[in-house]
């Protein structure tokens, strides 16, 4: 039973590195370096809180519902900042994302300090969200709960998507050649490169209303140790492909569940986790180098 | 110190290691490499030097700080110049490196309680004269060395930058690395030189943090300065002097809250924190088609 429970920890910290990491394939695979999954998170992680705190005592799981979609609705609308820039002034997403990062913590931290706090107004956190509006646990006697499945059915979705279907060929072509894409496709590369990056944050942002309906239960400070950075690792390894995310994020959310065991028992230092990350993509990113291929090779893989 | 003191002293508090890191960046960035590792440089830099500081000199300190610094440059020179790997992963990779290699090693060998431990630091000292000059003397002229040091700093590598054979090699690499080829440029050697030294200030800037400023260690101390700093590049339009200018109106934007206190504005005090990001967005936007970034920039090595 024990063992049970350890799995079922490793996929309930994989649920989110698998939705960020979605995010960042859906990005890098249509030549979006959005290294900002972590605030698309934390905004979607807020925005699902506010909505069910707004929602009261009575909220069941229509609220959960409406919190869902309203946080990948914030998770797009934080990157959309982002996609203005670079589609209006030429930032560079990669610096943009992580300012937005940045705002998105502080904003949280206001949050939670601020009117989302707890009634008693002790603690930097929200009170906790009414049982019937938290996503259900799908394994009894663990904590697995819904959202690890939705996060795989959007993997097949997304596997389908990029394969079979006109939008997602322009978006791995764009991100092959913005200029082949444009000149021979006819592709749009402006308006497809900002869909791209609204459809990133929307995955970024329902990785964090997953977390808090699915696993905390309320807001606070540090409610993401760093998954949209992680995201990043979990979504090369794969290949950017989503299938493989499901595979690298199920590996990276036991590597993490495991780094946190050995800490407590063995007094291990958890951070080591992120050495084996960092490790990994140099790893990765050597393999495609020698296997001769480049990023953009990998942004046009089809499996 | 009246309020006025103090927003400019805490501005150039917050600019001192966020120039540093800037310049070597922008050295690096002028010979056509986007080190985004540099926040591992810098937090590598500030365990570098809170180690070598613990043997009791600062300015062996500092030189340790460099030099962890330029470890996390050479991997990433490693990957992208030799490996010609892709230079924003791997950066995202060395940053991720530098924080974990970093929190481990803590943990490791000073144990749980580690965040006790201090070591020497280095004092203020007041230039004389200089420092009596009313309002910006104290601000600019009593503060630790280390912000000296910046003052010669800048200007040095402006004048390496563009007056000097080297530094013309330099930006030609960074414009078109074939055509510098062409002209007999060693191009390779020269991106790896300008990575190593960028990671050597990205360390100086850790150790600023440790040794001239906290006077202790703490995981990820660094803070997203790395990040920060590439963002100061840009909006310093990639040459030394713009880019000193930008590090002081990011510390400047960081030590409003200096100025707000006194004037008994009650915002929430996150609003301050976030101030100098809302702002980095708005200046990149205001430079928008005003500034050119060198033209491999980010790259493959040719």
């Amino acid at each position: 039973m024990a063992e049970l429970a350890l799995i079922a920890d490793a996929l309930v910290r994989a649920t989110p590195l698998i939705m960020a990491g979605l995010a960042v394939a859906m990005a890098f695979r249509g030549g979006v370096f959005n290294i900002g999954a972590e605030g698309q998170l934390l905004m979607g992680a807020a925005t699902a809180s506010a909505v069910i705190l707004a929602w009261g005592p009575t909220a069941g799981i229509a609220a959960a519902a409406v919190a869902l979609i309203t946080g990948s609705v914030a998770g797009a609308t934080w990157a959309a900042i982002a996609a203005e820039l670079k589609r209006r002034f030429r930032v560079l997403e990669i610096i943009s994302t992580i300012m937005l990062n940045f705002i998105a913590i502080h904003l949280v931290s206001y949050l939670v300090r601020g009117p989302l706090q707890e009634p008693t107004r002790i603690y930097p956190q929200t009170e906790s969200f009414p049982t019937a509006a938290t996503l259900p646990v799908i394994l009894p006697g663990t904590r697995l709960h819904l959202g690890f499945v939705l996060a795989v059915s959007l993997a097949v979705v997304l596997a389908w998507f990029f394969r079979s279907t006109a939008a997602g060929f322009r978006i791995r072509a764009m991100g092959a050649s913005p200029r082949a894409a444009w000149s021979v496709g006819g592709i749009d590369v402006d308006r497809t490169s900002f869909a791209v990056f609204l459809m990133s944050g929307a995955l970024a942002g329902l990785a964090g209303a997953f977390e808090v309906t699915g696993v905390t239960f309320a807001l606070y400070e540090n409610i993401s140790p760093g998954y949209g950075y992680t995201a990043i690792a979990v979504a090369l390894i794969a290949g950017l492909n989503p299938i493989g995310i499901v595979a690298s994020g199920v590996f990276f959310g036991a590597l993490e569940t495991s780094a946190i065991a050995l800490q407590r028992e063995l007094s291990i230092p958890a951070s080591i986790a992120s050495i084996i990350e960092s490790a990994l993509i140099l790893g990765a990113l050597t393999f495609a180098v020698v296997r001769g291929r480049s990023l953009a090779a990998m942004q046009t893989m089809v499996r | 110190m009246s309020a006025l003191e103090s927003f400019l002293e805490g501005t150039v508090r917050t600019a001192t290691p966020l120039a540093y890191a800037a310049v070597g960046e922008t050295i690096a960035e002028r010979a056509g490499m986007i080190n985004i590792g540099l926040e591992g440089a810098i937090i590598a830099g500030a365990f570098g030097g809170f180690v070598a500081a613990g043997s009791g000199s600062v300015w062996l300190g500092f030189v340790g700080a460099g030099l962890a610094g330029m470890m996390m440059a050479a991997v990433f020179a490693l990957f992208t110049i030799r490996i010609r790997a892709d230079q924003i992963i791997t950066g995202t990779a060395i940053s991720m490196l530098g924080l974990g290699l970093t929190a481990t090693l803590y943990r490791q060998v000073y144990g749980a309680g580690g965040a006790a431990l201090s070591i020497p630091t280095m004092g203020i000292i007041e230039i004389p004269l200089l420092a009596r000059i009313p309002v910006v003397g104290q601000p600019l002229f009593a503060q630790p060395p280390a912000t000296y040091f910046l003052y010669l700093l800048v200007p040095a590598v402006w004048w390496w930058m563009y007056q000097t054979h080297a530094g013309l090699g330099l930006r030609a690499i960074g414009e078109d690395p074939r055509a510098a080829i062409a002209a007999g440029i060693p191009v390779h050697r020269t991106q790896t030189l300008a990575v190593l030294f960028g990671g050597f200030l990205g360390g100086i800037a850790g150790g600023v943090l440790v040794i001239a400023q906290a006077g202790s260690f703490a995981e990820g101390m660094s803070a997203g300065r790395g990040f920060i700093a590439i963002a100061i590049v840009v909006l310093g339009r990639w040459h030394p002097l713009g880019v000193a200018v930008a590090a002081i109106v990011f510390g400047a934007a960081s030590a409003t809250q200096y100025l707000f206190q006194a004037m008994g504005w009650a915002l929430p005090y996150q609003a301050f924190l976030a101030l100098p990001y809302v702002l980095t967005l708005f200046g990149l936007a205001g430079i928008a088609g005003k500034a050119t970034a060198p033209a491999s920039l980010g790259r493959w090595p040719a």
